[in-house]
């Protein structure tokens, strides 16, 4: 049972990942893209990690696409249909890379088939709490100061002008 | 699991809906019957005994009318919004602990579970403003989102102050460790919550998003029928799931003398509904901007103080 749910929520995943790349509509991409995040979520949850779930669905999909849709709202976006991507110059180099990454993921996947996935370890909130404050302590604080300086640069930009 | 346990999980998810449901469309009528009597009127008291049946009439009123989606709207979006408001008020329920053995699902994150279904209720109320493709609904979608996503944050802001005292995001935890209510040791912390909470379900004194005089409804200004009845619903579920919360969080849930721990939380619960309600009638509706100031510039400092507050005088305490 387990099994049929996380296979069915892969394949939302990527069919819902895919979509984006289909629909005209910015706003129906963004919904698309809620979606994938939230099968995410489930499959975060269906592999031991609980608290990672929770913060996918409340960090990227209850706060940053939601304000991805609210600036989409704002700027009123309904008309303009959005035009099918025109790849990029130099493209060419870039999708033999990603190829040749696909065909190790195939190659690794083949090899060790035979190690089948065990009992799932959930992790609590509690060990990555005690995770994210004991060793890495110096990465959260890093990043503390990082966040700091985006707020600043934000304040900065967005300041009026004076005459 | 087996299957017939699976088969048992989903009737247990059935009943639970099905009582939901009958609540929501009762604590309408509850609602108007209260706002009657505060105003001086007697209310719907036609259908049925001191009518009860009033709910029934409603329903079925609603539901006969025609499925109407405008020639101008977004016809996919405008058909699946609706259905978000009570959907994630709905799931939330399956966490919070009635009585000390029962309840649906005692998760180890229940909280952040909860908090992300909230924040997921905006997309109903969002999608549904900007698939009606009005000015009106627009303007509403607008305003709830940024009121939404101020109020979220103070709100999971004071409970983390709850989570510190009782040391576990689980609600059976919670309330387990609450033999002396936390209202005691976090009113600020509970003040806030509430507060938010009014605000996040859209009711007065918060209720800009439907400001019926110069919104004309707001988001649902389109919907009609069963459409508008689902925001109706997600509406009340989203009262009596704060409530709900607030006496999970802060009153002890089944924590009492005498009574069975049911009627305990059913009453606290009760309580809760009922100030809701008395605060529709007694409070005027506040402006914009005084609602984004008072989210931002008290409520979110006044939370990070508590949280402060909470951590240097729990230190003290527990390592003392």
């Amino acid at each position: 049972m387990h099994e049929i749910i996380f296979y069915l929520t892969s394949a939302i995943a990527v069919i819902a990942a895919g979509a984006i790349l289909i629909v005209r509509h910015p706003v129906h991409a963004a919904i698309y893209l809620i979606v994938s995040l939230l099968a995410l979520a489930l499959l975060f949850f269906l592999l031991g990690a609980p608290l990672l779930a929770a913060l996918q669905v409340m960090l990227y999909a209850g706060a940053i696409m939601v304000l991805f849709l609210f600036l989409i709202m704002m700027m009123n976006l309904r008309t303009g249909q959005n035009r099918p991507l025109s790849l990029p110059a130099g493209w060419v180099p870039a999708a033999l890379l990603a190829l040749f990454l696909w065909l190790e993921l195939l190659l690794l996947l083949t090899r060790s088939p035979s190690e089948k996935v065990g009992d799932v370890t959930t992790i609590g909130p509690k060990a990555v709490g005690n995770a994210l404050f004991g060793p890495y302590l110096l990465v959260v604080e890093a990043v503390a100061v990082l966040l700091l300086a985006a707020l600043v640069a934000v304040l900065y930009l967005s300041r009026r002008r004076q005459k | 699991m087996s299957f017939a346990q699976w088969l048992f999980a989903l009737a247990n998810l059935g009943l639970v809906l099905l009582v939901l449901l009958l609540i929501g469309a009762f604590m309408i009528y509850g609602e108007r019957r209260i706002l009657a009597l505060l105003q001086d009127r007697l209310g719907p008291n036609r259908a049925g005994p001191f009518g009860l049946l009033q709910p029934v009439a409603d329903i079925l009123k609603l539901v006969s009318k025609e499925f109407f989606v405008p020639p101008f709207a977004d016809r996919t979006v405008y058909t699946i919004a609706p259905i978000i408001v009570p959907l994630t008020a709905l799931l939330s329920f399956a966490v919070v602990p009635v009585s000390d053995n029962w309840w649906l699902a005692d998760l180890n994150i229940a909280l952040l579970y909860v908090l992300a279904l909230s924040s997921l209720r905006v997309y109903g109320t969002m999608l549904s403003g900007w698939s009606s493709n009005s000015k009106y609904s627009l303007l509403g979608c607008l305003r709830t989102t940024a009121q939404m996503i101020s109020y979220e944050l103070p709100m999971g802001l004071a409970l983390v102050g709850v989570v510190m005292l009782s040391g576990s995001f689980s609600l059976v935890e919670i309330v387990a460790a609450q033999e002396l209510p936390f209202i005691v040791l976090q009113p600020l912390g509970f003040i806030i919550f509430l507060v938010c909470g009014i605000a996040e379900t859209n009711r007065l004194p918060f209720d800009l998003p439907e400001a019926e005089n110069e919104l004309v409804a707001g988001y649902n200004t389109e919907y009609g029928g069963i459409q508008f009845a689902f925001f109706y619903l997600g509406e009340y579920l989203g009262v009596l799931l704060i409530a709900a919360l607030a006496t999970v969080l802060f009153l002890g849930g089944w924590h009492g003398p005498w009574l069975p721990g049911v009627v305990w939380f059913a009453l606290k619960t009760l309580a809760l509904i009922f100030l809701f309600f008395w605060l529709r009638t007694s409070l005027p509706r506040l402006r914009y901007d005084q609602l984004m100031d008072f989210g931002w510039k008290l409520m979110l400092p006044a939370a990070l103080i508590n949280l402060l507050m909470t951590a240097v005088l729990g230190l003290f305490w527990m390592e003392g």
